[in-house]
């Protein structure tokens, strides 16, 4: 092999940057468990408005088909998941039962580096609470 | 090869590579063989094939210096040296591979000759390859950084600012990042480039039309599973990390669309050391972009030099010593 020092060099460097995700988490430590999400109250019932793997992968288009629906066409009625008729709102529909953003919303939005826009102008109620609290205790 | 039946059989193979993952994981459910078996083989062979084909051309000696030149080589003191076009040191050398690595400068240098209507030919700058060119590896480069996000935990703040600067305009939901559209429109300019001038047709082969198509189907296949046919992220993510940490779960419910993804970039990668995608390491072994120009300065020696057996004039001068004095001829020793 000619030029042998360099040619490794650069094998060394392509190496390192193929494998960062194999070695990135023995040298920066270990990649942290996937979240765990905080499941609703079980009173309020077991199923939301559609299918579970639907809404775990599809949810944010069903939320802006929600947005569209209501500000625009001014229909605020959603039938889902055998016909059962739902309120079509973030704040009192689904965070009735998924109580808090940062337990549920944010944990898997973290974990794959979404962030959505939602909370500029809705707000969270545990959010509201701990506002309300703050301003007392003052 | 006909150029019509290289493009057939580019698009045919790439058509059927979606249709075995289409079979194999949505009728046969070979989840893990597509989830993990499949990527871990491709990942191997693009490695050590990669590193494979670096030695193999490590290995061929280079008898001549031969850089390509585009200007006037050092000379006389008051002739102007195009020290990139023709570099003269080491450092010289290295600027132009950075520029040529980085912003392709000999595609950025290209001139096009056209008869246009006139009886005189018209050369004339030509630059459509090299923005296409540009275009396409660099927001390549962008999409292959942006899907750190799924190997890393916590994501690294460098990986969130490409994705939110290719997202800046905030169009559509999921955010539709521009980097996926200029990476389709590059692509498909690239590849109608080859479909479109007759020039260029003619010397295309499916080993030209394949690696586009396959790659404009990878980013097809993404877009789609981004924009339409929406996957669980989490579970993407998990079988990433998985997958990084050698100890991979296989999810049993992931739509069909991203194992299509996921098997279209494992033929990429297990593709790549064996087709001209190499040109990634091959520009840096070229004796044509990797040598200076100064033949007359520095010599180069081939390695293929062998020590030639000669005859000087003294050994010549021993052999015969006698029979020159005899005959009057001089000699230098006595």
């Amino acid at each position: 092999m000619y030029n042998a020092g360099k040619v490794i060099i650069g094998i060394l460097i392509f190496l390192g940057l193929f494998t960062y995700p194999i070695w990135s988490p023995i040298v920066l430590g270990k990649a942290g468990p996937p979240p765990q999400l905080e499941k609703p109250d079980p009173a309020k019932g077991k199923v939301c408005v559609e299918a579970t793997d639907y809404m775990r992968s599809t949810h944010m288009s069903l939320l802006n088909n929600w947005r569209d629906w209501v500000v625009r066409d001014g229909n605020r009625i959603y039938t889902g998941l055998e016909g059962k008729k739902y309120n079509m709102s973030l704040q009192n529909t689904c965070l009735d039962c998924h109580k808090s953003r940062e337990k549920f919303c944010d944990r898997c939005h973290n974990y794959v580096n979404v962030s959505p826009r939602c909370w500029e102008c809705h707000i969270e109620p545990e959010y509201k609470q701990q506002q309300a609290v703050a301003w007392r205790s003052k | 090869m006909n150029p019509w039946y290289s493009v057939l059989i580019s698009l045919f193979i790439v058509i059927g590579l979606v249709l075995i993952a289409l079979i194999g994981v949505g009728s046969i459910g070979l989840n893990s063989l597509f989830g993990v078996y499949i990527p871990y083989v491709a990942f191997a062979v693009f490695i050590i094939g990669f590193i494979w084909r670096v030695v193999e051309w490590a290995r061929a000696p280079v008898p001549f210096k031969i850089p390509t030149t585009g200007g006037q080589g050092k000379s006389l003191p008051w002739m102007k040296h195009e020290k990139l076009d023709s570099p003269f040191t080491t450092g010289q050398v290295i600027v132009r591979m950075l520029l040529e690595v980085f912003l392709f400068r000999s595609l950025f240098r290209n001139v096009k000759g056209e008869l246009r209507g006139g009886p005189r030919l018209t050369f004339a700058s030509s630059k459509w390859l090299w923005l296409f060119g540009i275009l396409f590896h660099y927001s390549f480069l962008t999409i292959v950084l942006r899907h750190l996000r799924f190997f890393t935990e916590p994501v690294p703040q460098w990986v969130q600012l490409i994705s939110s600067l290719d997202g800046f305009f905030e169009i559509l939901v999921p955010t539709f990042f521009l980097t996926d559209a200029a990476f389709l429109l590059a692509a498909t300019l690239l590849f109608l480039r080859r479909v479109v001038i007759p020039q260029v047709r003619y010397i295309s082969l499916p080993n030209d039309y394949f690696p586009l198509l396959l790659i404009l189907g990878i980013g097809i296949s993404g877009i789609l599973m981004r924009q339409v046919f929406h996957v669980d992220l989490e579970k993407v993510k998990e079988l990433a990390i998985g997958l990084a940490a050698f100890s991979p779960t296989v999810p049993k419910e992931l739509g069909s669309v991203f194992y299509v993804h996921l098997f279209l970039v494992s033929v990429l990668a297990a593709y790549i050391p064996w087709s001209k995608i190499m040109h990634a390491a091959g520009v840096f072994m070229s004796p044509t972009r990797n040598m200076a120009n100064n033949n007359r300065a520095v010599r180069h020696i081939n390695p293929w030099n062998y020590p030639v057996k000669v005859h000087t004039y003294e050994e010549y001068e021993d052999d015969f010593r006698a029979k020159m004095k005899e005959v009057g001829l001089p000699v230098d020793k006595e």
